[in-house]
Protein backbone atom coordinates (compact mmCIF):
# COMPACT_ATOMS: atom_id res chain seq x y z
CA UNK A 1 0.00 0.00 0.00
CA UNK A 2 1.18 3.46 -0.81
CA UNK A 3 1.84 6.09 1.82
CA UNK A 4 1.65 8.98 -0.61
CA UNK A 5 -1.56 10.89 -1.05
CA UNK A 6 -0.62 11.95 -4.56
CA UNK A 7 1.63 10.12 -6.98
CA UNK A 8 2.50 11.41 -10.40
CA UNK A 9 4.38 8.97 -12.58
CA UNK A 10 6.00 9.71 -15.90
CA UNK A 11 3.42 12.32 -16.86
CA UNK A 12 3.49 13.31 -20.52
CA UNK A 13 1.42 16.03 -22.09
CA UNK A 14 1.62 17.62 -25.53
CA UNK A 15 -0.25 20.42 -27.21
CA UNK A 16 -0.20 19.36 -30.82
CA UNK A 17 3.41 18.65 -31.65
CA UNK A 18 4.80 20.54 -28.68
CA UNK A 19 5.62 18.35 -25.72
CA UNK A 20 4.99 20.42 -22.63
CA UNK A 21 5.40 17.78 -19.91
CA UNK A 22 8.12 15.28 -20.65
CA UNK A 23 7.81 12.70 -17.94
CA UNK A 24 7.10 14.39 -14.64
CA UNK A 25 7.40 12.36 -11.42
CA UNK A 26 6.20 13.80 -8.17
CA UNK A 27 4.83 12.58 -4.85
CA UNK A 28 2.93 14.38 -2.15
CA UNK A 29 2.44 12.92 1.29
CA UNK A 30 -0.52 13.90 3.43
CA UNK A 31 -0.17 17.52 4.59
CA UNK A 32 2.68 18.28 2.24
CA UNK A 33 2.84 21.86 1.08
CA UNK A 34 4.73 21.86 -2.18
CA UNK A 35 5.46 25.03 -4.10
CA UNK A 36 6.13 24.84 -7.81
CA UNK A 37 8.40 27.46 -9.28
CA UNK A 38 9.94 27.85 -12.70
CA UNK A 39 10.09 30.16 -15.64
CA UNK A 40 7.16 31.01 -17.85
CA UNK A 41 6.20 28.17 -20.19
CA UNK A 42 7.95 25.49 -18.16
CA UNK A 43 4.69 23.57 -17.69
CA UNK A 44 3.61 24.45 -14.14
CA UNK A 45 0.02 25.29 -15.01
CA UNK A 46 -0.26 22.34 -17.34
CA UNK A 47 0.83 19.94 -14.61
CA UNK A 48 -1.81 21.30 -12.24
CA UNK A 49 -4.48 21.11 -14.90
CA UNK A 50 -3.64 17.48 -15.64
CA UNK A 51 -4.08 16.60 -11.98
CA UNK A 52 -7.74 17.56 -12.08
CA UNK A 53 -8.28 16.60 -15.71
CA UNK A 54 -8.84 20.08 -17.01
CA UNK A 55 -6.32 18.78 -19.53
CA UNK A 56 -6.16 15.24 -20.86
CA UNK A 57 -2.71 13.70 -20.87
CA UNK A 58 -1.24 11.14 -23.22
CA UNK A 59 0.90 9.03 -20.95
CA UNK A 60 1.75 8.43 -17.33
CA UNK A 61 -0.44 8.07 -14.30
CA UNK A 62 -1.76 10.34 -11.60
CA UNK A 63 -2.98 8.70 -8.42
CA UNK A 64 -4.83 10.45 -5.63
CA UNK A 65 -5.42 8.47 -2.46
CA UNK A 66 -4.90 5.24 -4.38
CA UNK A 67 -7.33 6.19 -7.15
CA UNK A 68 -6.11 6.46 -10.75
CA UNK A 69 -7.20 9.80 -12.17
CA UNK A 70 -8.75 10.15 -15.60
CA UNK A 71 -7.80 6.88 -17.21
CA UNK A 72 -8.33 3.16 -16.80
CA UNK A 73 -5.92 0.60 -18.09
CA UNK A 74 -7.62 -2.63 -19.05
CA UNK A 75 -6.06 -5.41 -21.13
CA UNK A 76 -3.12 -3.10 -21.70
CA UNK A 77 -5.41 -0.51 -23.28
CA UNK A 78 -5.61 2.97 -21.82
CA UNK A 79 -9.09 4.44 -21.82
CA UNK A 80 -10.44 7.75 -20.63
CA UNK A 81 -12.92 7.26 -17.84
CA UNK A 82 -16.55 8.23 -18.41
CA UNK A 83 -17.26 11.95 -18.04
CA UNK A 84 -19.38 11.44 -14.94
CA UNK A 85 -16.59 9.56 -13.21
CA UNK A 86 -14.08 12.23 -14.15
CA UNK A 87 -16.41 14.89 -12.74
CA UNK A 88 -16.49 13.00 -9.45
CA UNK A 89 -12.71 12.68 -9.43
CA UNK A 90 -12.30 16.39 -10.02
CA UNK A 91 -14.04 16.96 -6.70
CA UNK A 92 -11.18 15.09 -5.00
CA UNK A 93 -9.07 18.15 -5.66
CA UNK A 94 -9.88 21.80 -5.21
CA UNK A 95 -8.42 24.42 -7.49
CA UNK A 96 -7.93 28.15 -7.21
CA UNK A 97 -7.16 30.07 -10.39
CA UNK A 98 -5.19 33.16 -11.22
CA UNK A 99 -8.36 34.88 -12.46
CA UNK A 100 -10.55 33.73 -9.51
CA UNK A 101 -13.31 32.60 -11.89
CA UNK A 102 -16.08 33.21 -9.41
CA UNK A 103 -19.59 32.81 -10.79
CA UNK A 104 -20.69 36.42 -11.31
CA UNK A 105 -24.41 35.69 -11.11
CA UNK A 106 -24.14 34.11 -7.65
CA UNK A 107 -23.43 35.74 -4.30
CA UNK A 108 -20.36 34.81 -2.27
CA UNK A 109 -22.26 32.25 -0.22
CA UNK A 110 -23.98 30.83 -3.31
CA UNK A 111 -20.60 30.46 -5.00
CA UNK A 112 -19.37 28.45 -2.05
CA UNK A 113 -22.48 26.29 -1.67
CA UNK A 114 -23.13 25.45 -5.34
CA UNK A 115 -20.79 22.47 -5.33
CA UNK A 116 -21.96 21.35 -1.90
CA UNK A 117 -25.57 21.23 -3.06
CA UNK A 118 -25.16 19.98 -6.63
CA UNK A 119 -22.11 17.73 -6.32
CA UNK A 120 -22.09 16.66 -2.68
CA UNK A 121 -25.90 16.65 -2.61
CA UNK A 122 -26.08 18.30 0.78
CA UNK A 123 -29.30 19.98 1.88
CA UNK A 124 -29.36 23.73 1.45
CA UNK A 125 -29.22 24.41 5.20
CA UNK A 126 -26.31 22.12 5.80
CA UNK A 127 -24.47 23.55 2.80
CA UNK A 128 -25.06 27.08 4.04
CA UNK A 129 -23.63 26.23 7.47
CA UNK A 130 -20.48 24.83 5.86
CA UNK A 131 -20.29 27.71 3.40
CA UNK A 132 -20.59 30.29 6.15
CA UNK A 133 -17.93 28.56 8.18
CA UNK A 134 -15.49 28.81 5.27
CA UNK A 135 -16.38 32.37 4.41
CA UNK A 136 -15.70 33.14 8.03
CA UNK A 137 -12.35 31.35 7.84
CA UNK A 138 -11.26 33.54 4.94
CA UNK A 139 -12.52 36.62 6.79
CA UNK A 140 -15.54 37.37 4.62
CA UNK A 141 -18.58 36.38 6.64
CA UNK A 142 -19.93 39.93 6.38
CA UNK A 143 -19.72 39.70 2.59
CA UNK A 144 -21.77 36.56 2.21
CA UNK A 145 -24.54 38.23 0.20
CA UNK A 146 -22.28 40.28 -2.05
CA UNK A 147 -21.83 39.46 -5.70
CA UNK A 148 -18.29 39.01 -7.03
CA UNK A 149 -18.56 42.34 -8.85
CA UNK A 150 -19.00 44.00 -5.48
CA UNK A 151 -15.79 42.54 -4.02
CA UNK A 152 -12.15 43.52 -4.36
CA UNK A 153 -9.78 41.18 -6.15
CA UNK A 154 -8.34 39.92 -2.88
CA UNK A 155 -11.81 39.26 -1.51
CA UNK A 156 -12.85 37.49 -4.69
CA UNK A 157 -9.83 35.25 -4.52
CA UNK A 158 -10.56 34.40 -0.90
CA UNK A 159 -14.14 33.48 -1.82
CA UNK A 160 -12.76 31.34 -4.65
CA UNK A 161 -10.47 29.55 -2.20
CA UNK A 162 -13.40 29.05 0.19
CA UNK A 163 -15.47 27.64 -2.70
CA UNK A 164 -12.77 25.09 -3.47
CA UNK A 165 -11.92 24.14 0.07
CA UNK A 166 -15.54 23.85 1.23
CA UNK A 167 -15.79 20.75 -0.95
CA UNK A 168 -13.38 19.11 1.48
CA UNK A 169 -10.87 18.09 -1.20
CA UNK A 170 -7.96 15.80 -0.46
CA UNK A 171 -5.63 18.10 -2.33
CA UNK A 172 -5.68 21.81 -3.08
CA UNK A 173 -4.16 23.22 -6.25
CA UNK A 174 -3.24 26.90 -6.47
CA UNK A 175 -2.16 28.42 -9.76
CA UNK A 176 -0.55 31.81 -9.25
CA UNK A 177 -3.49 32.96 -7.20
CA UNK A 178 -1.92 36.31 -6.38
CA UNK A 179 -0.59 37.23 -9.81
CA UNK A 180 -3.70 39.14 -10.85
CA UNK A 181 -3.89 41.08 -7.61
CA UNK A 182 -2.75 44.57 -6.75
CA UNK A 183 0.33 44.31 -4.51
CA UNK A 184 -1.48 45.50 -1.41
CA UNK A 185 -4.04 42.66 -1.76
CA UNK A 186 -1.53 39.84 -2.12
CA UNK A 187 -0.91 39.35 1.53
CA UNK A 188 -4.49 38.73 2.62
CA UNK A 189 -4.65 35.82 0.18
CA UNK A 190 -1.28 34.39 1.16
CA UNK A 191 -2.35 34.52 4.81
CA UNK A 192 -5.35 32.36 3.99
CA UNK A 193 -3.11 29.79 2.32
CA UNK A 194 -0.69 29.78 5.23
CA UNK A 195 -3.62 29.24 7.51
CA UNK A 196 -4.66 26.20 5.48
CA UNK A 197 -1.10 24.89 5.66
CA UNK A 198 -1.24 25.05 9.43
CA UNK A 199 -4.43 23.01 9.25
CA UNK A 200 -2.55 20.24 7.50
CA UNK A 201 -4.15 20.71 4.07
CA UNK A 202 -2.18 19.01 1.32
CA UNK A 203 -1.36 21.64 -1.25
CA UNK A 204 0.40 22.08 -4.56
CA UNK A 205 1.06 25.75 -5.12
CA UNK A 206 2.37 27.35 -8.29
CA UNK A 207 3.74 30.72 -7.31
CA UNK A 208 6.10 33.47 -8.26
CA UNK A 209 6.19 34.71 -4.68
CA UNK A 210 9.57 33.33 -3.67
CA UNK A 211 9.49 34.59 -0.13
CA UNK A 212 6.08 32.99 0.37
CA UNK A 213 7.37 29.71 -1.09
CA UNK A 214 10.33 29.88 1.22
CA UNK A 215 8.12 30.39 4.26
CA UNK A 216 5.25 28.04 3.59
CA UNK A 217 6.60 25.13 1.56
CA UNK A 218 8.09 22.05 3.10
CA UNK A 219 9.29 21.22 -0.40
CA UNK A 220 9.87 23.19 -3.57
CA UNK A 221 9.76 21.88 -7.11
CA UNK A 222 11.64 23.72 -9.80
CA UNK A 223 10.08 23.02 -13.18
CA UNK A 224 12.32 23.39 -16.16
CA UNK A 225 11.26 22.73 -19.75
CA UNK A 226 8.61 20.19 -18.88
CA UNK A 227 10.62 18.30 -16.29
CA UNK A 228 11.34 18.67 -12.64
CA UNK A 229 14.75 20.28 -12.69
CA UNK A 230 15.36 20.19 -9.00
CA UNK A 231 13.40 19.64 -5.83
CA UNK A 232 13.99 19.87 -2.14
CA UNK A 233 13.73 21.92 1.00
CA UNK A 234 13.55 25.62 0.10
CA UNK A 235 15.99 26.47 2.89
CA UNK A 236 18.52 24.29 1.10
CA UNK A 237 17.51 24.84 -2.52
CA UNK A 238 17.16 28.61 -2.52
CA UNK A 239 20.51 29.09 -0.86
CA UNK A 240 22.54 26.38 -2.55
CA UNK A 241 20.90 25.51 -5.89
CA UNK A 242 22.45 22.40 -7.39
CA UNK A 243 21.73 23.22 -11.01
CA UNK A 244 22.86 26.14 -13.08
CA UNK A 245 19.27 26.63 -14.30
CA UNK A 246 17.83 27.08 -10.84
CA UNK A 247 20.64 29.42 -9.87
CA UNK A 248 19.83 31.58 -12.89
CA UNK A 249 16.13 31.44 -12.20
CA UNK A 250 16.59 32.47 -8.59
CA UNK A 251 18.85 35.31 -9.63
CA UNK A 252 16.22 36.62 -12.05
CA UNK A 253 13.40 36.31 -9.51
CA UNK A 254 12.64 38.72 -6.74
CA UNK A 255 13.82 36.51 -3.88
CA UNK A 256 16.92 37.90 -2.27
CA UNK B 1 -63.92 62.83 -42.32
CA UNK B 2 -66.13 62.85 -39.30
CA UNK B 3 -64.48 61.31 -36.20
CA UNK B 4 -67.73 59.98 -34.80
CA UNK B 5 -68.35 58.00 -37.95
CA UNK B 6 -64.81 56.51 -37.61
CA UNK B 7 -65.57 55.48 -34.02
CA UNK B 8 -68.83 54.04 -35.24
CA UNK B 9 -67.01 52.05 -37.92
CA UNK B 10 -64.54 50.75 -35.34
CA UNK B 11 -67.48 49.66 -33.21
CA UNK B 12 -69.06 47.89 -36.15
CA UNK B 13 -65.74 46.23 -37.03
CA UNK B 14 -64.85 45.39 -33.43
CA UNK B 15 -65.15 41.63 -33.77
CA UNK B 16 -63.12 41.20 -36.96
CA UNK B 17 -60.46 43.54 -35.54
CA UNK B 18 -60.39 41.76 -32.19
CA UNK B 19 -60.05 38.42 -33.90
CA UNK B 20 -57.24 39.91 -36.00
CA UNK B 21 -55.42 41.03 -32.87
CA UNK B 22 -56.04 37.66 -31.26
CA UNK B 23 -54.71 35.76 -34.24
CA UNK B 24 -51.66 38.01 -34.44
CA UNK B 25 -50.98 37.37 -30.76
CA UNK B 26 -51.45 33.61 -31.10
CA UNK B 27 -49.27 33.36 -34.20
CA UNK B 28 -46.55 35.50 -32.65
CA UNK B 29 -46.66 33.63 -29.38
CA UNK B 30 -46.51 30.18 -30.96
CA UNK B 31 -43.75 31.05 -33.38
CA UNK B 32 -41.68 32.80 -30.70
CA UNK B 33 -42.01 29.84 -28.33
CA UNK B 34 -41.29 27.21 -30.96
CA UNK B 35 -38.57 29.35 -32.52
CA UNK B 36 -36.92 29.89 -29.16
CA UNK B 37 -36.92 26.22 -28.24
CA UNK B 38 -35.52 25.32 -31.64
CA UNK B 39 -33.14 28.28 -31.45
CA UNK B 40 -31.65 27.19 -28.14
CA UNK B 41 -30.94 23.82 -29.75
CA UNK B 42 -29.39 25.61 -32.72
CA UNK B 43 -27.26 27.80 -30.48
CA UNK B 44 -26.07 24.89 -28.38
CA UNK B 45 -25.25 22.83 -31.47
CA UNK B 46 -23.26 25.73 -32.88
CA UNK B 47 -21.35 26.10 -29.62
CA UNK B 48 -20.88 22.56 -28.33
CA UNK B 49 -21.77 20.32 -31.27
CA UNK B 50 -19.36 17.96 -32.97
CA UNK B 51 -17.96 19.36 -36.17
CA UNK B 52 -20.38 17.71 -38.66
CA UNK B 53 -23.38 18.81 -36.61
CA UNK B 54 -21.96 22.30 -36.34
CA UNK B 55 -21.53 22.55 -40.09
CA UNK B 56 -25.02 21.26 -40.73
CA UNK B 57 -26.61 23.71 -38.32
CA UNK B 58 -24.41 26.54 -39.55
CA UNK B 59 -25.69 25.84 -43.07
CA UNK B 60 -29.28 25.88 -41.81
CA UNK B 61 -28.99 29.21 -39.99
CA UNK B 62 -27.07 30.95 -42.76
CA UNK B 63 -29.58 29.75 -45.33
CA UNK B 64 -32.60 30.81 -43.30
CA UNK B 65 -31.12 34.14 -42.34
CA UNK B 66 -30.30 34.86 -45.93
CA UNK B 67 -33.86 34.22 -47.06
CA UNK B 68 -36.62 36.88 -46.89
CA UNK B 69 -39.34 35.88 -44.42
CA UNK B 70 -41.95 36.32 -47.14
CA UNK B 71 -40.19 33.68 -49.19
CA UNK B 72 -40.12 31.36 -46.17
CA UNK B 73 -43.86 31.86 -45.70
CA UNK B 74 -44.63 31.15 -49.35
CA UNK B 75 -42.25 28.20 -49.41
CA UNK B 76 -43.72 26.52 -46.37
CA UNK B 77 -47.23 26.91 -47.79
CA UNK B 78 -46.70 26.22 -51.50
CA UNK B 79 -43.40 24.37 -51.82
CA UNK B 80 -43.97 21.93 -48.98
CA UNK B 81 -47.29 21.16 -50.66
CA UNK B 82 -45.58 20.05 -53.86
CA UNK B 83 -43.55 17.49 -51.91
CA UNK B 84 -46.67 16.07 -50.34
CA UNK B 85 -46.69 18.01 -47.10
CA UNK B 86 -49.69 20.29 -47.53
CA UNK B 87 -50.02 22.35 -44.37
CA UNK B 88 -52.98 24.49 -43.44
CA UNK B 89 -52.18 28.20 -43.93
CA UNK B 90 -52.00 28.71 -40.19
CA UNK B 91 -49.61 25.78 -39.71
CA UNK B 92 -47.47 26.82 -42.65
CA UNK B 93 -47.32 30.39 -41.40
CA UNK B 94 -46.34 29.50 -37.87
CA UNK B 95 -43.76 27.02 -39.19
CA UNK B 96 -42.15 29.65 -41.39
CA UNK B 97 -42.02 32.21 -38.62
CA UNK B 98 -40.71 29.67 -36.08
CA UNK B 99 -37.95 28.60 -38.43
CA UNK B 100 -37.05 32.21 -39.07
CA UNK B 101 -37.10 32.93 -35.34
CA UNK B 102 -34.94 29.89 -34.56
CA UNK B 103 -32.11 31.01 -36.81
CA UNK B 104 -31.97 34.39 -35.09
CA UNK B 105 -32.33 33.02 -31.58
CA UNK B 106 -29.69 30.42 -32.44
CA UNK B 107 -27.18 33.13 -33.31
CA UNK B 108 -28.05 35.10 -30.18
CA UNK B 109 -27.62 32.01 -27.99
CA UNK B 110 -24.35 31.06 -29.65
CA UNK B 111 -22.98 34.56 -29.21
CA UNK B 112 -23.96 34.67 -25.56
CA UNK B 113 -22.51 31.24 -24.75
CA UNK B 114 -19.26 31.96 -26.53
CA UNK B 115 -18.90 35.26 -24.72
CA UNK B 116 -18.70 33.52 -21.35
CA UNK B 117 -15.04 33.23 -20.30
CA UNK B 118 -13.58 29.72 -20.39
CA UNK B 119 -12.64 30.11 -16.75
CA UNK B 120 -16.30 29.76 -15.81
CA UNK B 121 -16.52 26.27 -17.25
CA UNK B 122 -13.19 25.33 -15.72
CA UNK B 123 -14.14 26.56 -12.27
CA UNK B 124 -17.40 24.62 -12.53
CA UNK B 125 -15.58 21.48 -13.61
CA UNK B 126 -13.06 21.95 -10.84
CA UNK B 127 -15.74 21.69 -8.16
CA UNK B 128 -17.01 18.51 -9.79
CA UNK B 129 -20.00 19.65 -11.84
CA UNK B 130 -20.77 17.60 -14.94
CA UNK B 131 -21.21 19.37 -18.25
CA UNK B 132 -25.00 19.34 -17.96
CA UNK B 133 -24.85 20.78 -14.42
CA UNK B 134 -22.31 23.36 -15.53
CA UNK B 135 -24.63 24.41 -18.31
CA UNK B 136 -27.70 24.63 -16.10
CA UNK B 137 -26.22 26.36 -13.07
CA UNK B 138 -23.32 28.36 -14.46
CA UNK B 139 -23.52 28.98 -18.19
CA UNK B 140 -27.25 29.29 -18.92
CA UNK B 141 -27.98 31.85 -16.19
CA UNK B 142 -25.16 34.05 -17.44
CA UNK B 143 -26.10 33.59 -21.08
CA UNK B 144 -29.74 34.36 -20.33
CA UNK B 145 -28.91 37.81 -19.08
CA UNK B 146 -26.99 38.54 -22.21
CA UNK B 147 -29.62 37.04 -24.49
CA UNK B 148 -32.65 38.83 -23.14
CA UNK B 149 -32.37 42.25 -24.84
CA UNK B 150 -31.66 40.75 -28.25
CA UNK B 151 -34.34 38.14 -27.72
CA UNK B 152 -36.93 40.84 -26.97
CA UNK B 153 -35.97 42.51 -30.24
CA UNK B 154 -36.43 39.26 -32.09
CA UNK B 155 -39.81 38.72 -30.46
CA UNK B 156 -40.91 42.18 -31.60
CA UNK B 157 -39.63 41.38 -35.09
CA UNK B 158 -41.77 38.25 -35.09
CA UNK B 159 -44.89 40.27 -34.36
CA UNK B 160 -44.08 42.49 -37.32
CA UNK B 161 -43.24 39.52 -39.51
CA UNK B 162 -46.62 37.95 -38.70
CA UNK B 163 -48.18 40.56 -41.02
CA UNK B 164 -46.66 38.60 -43.90
CA UNK B 165 -49.06 35.73 -43.24
CA UNK B 166 -51.85 37.86 -44.71
CA UNK B 167 -50.39 36.82 -48.08
CA UNK B 168 -51.50 33.23 -47.55
CA UNK B 169 -54.92 34.33 -46.38
CA UNK B 170 -54.54 34.28 -42.61
CA UNK B 171 -56.88 36.79 -41.03
CA UNK B 172 -54.39 38.30 -38.66
CA UNK B 173 -54.55 41.96 -37.74
CA UNK B 174 -53.28 43.35 -41.04
CA UNK B 175 -55.60 41.29 -43.22
CA UNK B 176 -58.63 41.94 -41.05
CA UNK B 177 -57.82 45.64 -41.13
CA UNK B 178 -57.64 45.53 -44.91
CA UNK B 179 -60.98 43.79 -45.04
CA UNK B 180 -62.54 46.49 -42.90
CA UNK B 181 -60.99 49.14 -45.16
CA UNK B 182 -62.39 47.43 -48.23
CA UNK B 183 -65.85 47.80 -46.70
CA UNK B 184 -65.56 51.28 -45.22
CA UNK B 185 -63.03 52.99 -47.55
CA UNK B 186 -61.46 54.57 -44.46
CA UNK B 187 -57.95 53.45 -45.23
CA UNK B 188 -55.88 56.04 -43.37
CA UNK B 189 -57.60 55.87 -39.97
CA UNK B 190 -57.77 52.09 -39.97
CA UNK B 191 -54.16 51.62 -41.03
CA UNK B 192 -53.30 54.08 -38.30
CA UNK B 193 -55.32 52.07 -35.82
CA UNK B 194 -53.57 48.85 -36.88
CA UNK B 195 -50.22 50.60 -36.49
CA UNK B 196 -51.17 51.70 -33.00
CA UNK B 197 -52.24 48.17 -32.07
CA UNK B 198 -48.94 46.68 -33.32
CA UNK B 199 -47.13 49.34 -31.37
CA UNK B 200 -49.04 48.42 -28.24
CA UNK B 201 -48.26 44.73 -28.62
CA UNK B 202 -44.55 45.39 -29.07
CA UNK B 203 -44.51 47.97 -26.35
CA UNK B 204 -45.96 45.31 -24.05
CA UNK B 205 -43.28 42.81 -25.07
CA UNK B 206 -40.50 45.33 -24.54
CA UNK B 207 -41.81 46.45 -21.16
CA UNK B 208 -42.03 42.86 -20.04
CA UNK B 209 -38.47 42.31 -21.27
CA UNK B 210 -37.17 45.33 -19.40
CA UNK B 211 -38.96 44.23 -16.27
CA UNK B 212 -37.36 40.78 -16.42
CA UNK B 213 -34.00 42.35 -17.23
CA UNK B 214 -34.16 44.49 -14.11
CA UNK B 215 -35.23 41.51 -12.02
CA UNK B 216 -32.32 39.32 -13.04
CA UNK B 217 -29.54 41.86 -13.56
CA UNK B 218 -26.32 41.10 -11.70
CA UNK B 219 -25.35 43.63 -9.10
CA UNK B 220 -21.88 45.04 -9.13
N1 LIG C 1 -4.12 25.18 -24.55
C1 LIG C 1 -2.86 25.23 -25.03
N2 LIG C 1 -2.63 25.04 -26.34
C2 LIG C 1 -1.38 25.07 -26.83
N3 LIG C 1 -0.28 25.29 -26.10
C3 LIG C 1 -0.44 25.48 -24.78
C4 LIG C 1 -1.73 25.48 -24.18
N4 LIG C 1 -1.58 25.70 -22.86
C5 LIG C 1 -0.27 25.85 -22.66
N5 LIG C 1 0.44 25.72 -23.80
C6 LIG C 1 1.90 25.79 -23.93
O1 LIG C 1 2.45 24.88 -23.02
C7 LIG C 1 3.64 25.43 -22.46
C8 LIG C 1 3.54 25.34 -20.95
O2 LIG C 1 2.50 26.20 -20.52
P1 LIG C 1 2.12 26.40 -19.01
O3 LIG C 1 0.95 27.31 -18.98
O4 LIG C 1 1.98 25.09 -18.35
O5 LIG C 1 3.40 27.13 -18.44
P2 LIG C 1 3.61 27.79 -17.01
O6 LIG C 1 4.82 27.16 -16.45
O7 LIG C 1 2.37 27.73 -16.22
O8 LIG C 1 3.95 29.29 -17.41
P3 LIG C 1 3.53 30.65 -16.69
O9 LIG C 1 4.54 30.88 -15.59
O10 LIG C 1 3.68 31.69 -17.76
O11 LIG C 1 2.14 30.52 -16.19
C9 LIG C 1 3.79 26.82 -22.98
O12 LIG C 1 4.75 26.78 -24.02
C10 LIG C 1 2.43 27.15 -23.53
O13 LIG C 1 2.56 28.00 -24.64
MG1 LIG D 1 0.95 29.15 -15.55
Amino acid sequence: MTTNLVEIRDLHKSFGKVEVLKGVNCDLAQSDVVCVIGSSGSGKTTMLRCINMLEDFEAGTITIDGEAIGYDVRDGKRRRKPEREIARQRALTGMAFQQFNLFPHLTAIENVTLGLVKVKRLGRDEATVIGERWLDRVGLSTRRNNYPGQLSGGQQQRVAIARAIAMNPKLMLFDEVTSALDPELVNEVLMVIKDLARDGMTMLIVTHEMRFAYEVANRVIFMNEGLIGEEGDPREMFIRPKTQRLAEFLKSSSFN
Amino acid sequence: MDPTSFLEQIWIARWPLASGVGLTLIISFLSIIAGTILGVGVGMSLTYGARPLRWLVRGYTDFIRGTPVLVLVLASYYVLGTIGLQLKPFQAGVLALAVFCSSHVGEIVRGALQAIPKGQTEAAKAIGLTFAETFIYVLAPQALRQILPAWVNTAAEMVKASTLLSIIGIGELLLSTQEVIARTFMSLPFYFLAGALYFLINFGIESLGRLIERKISIQS
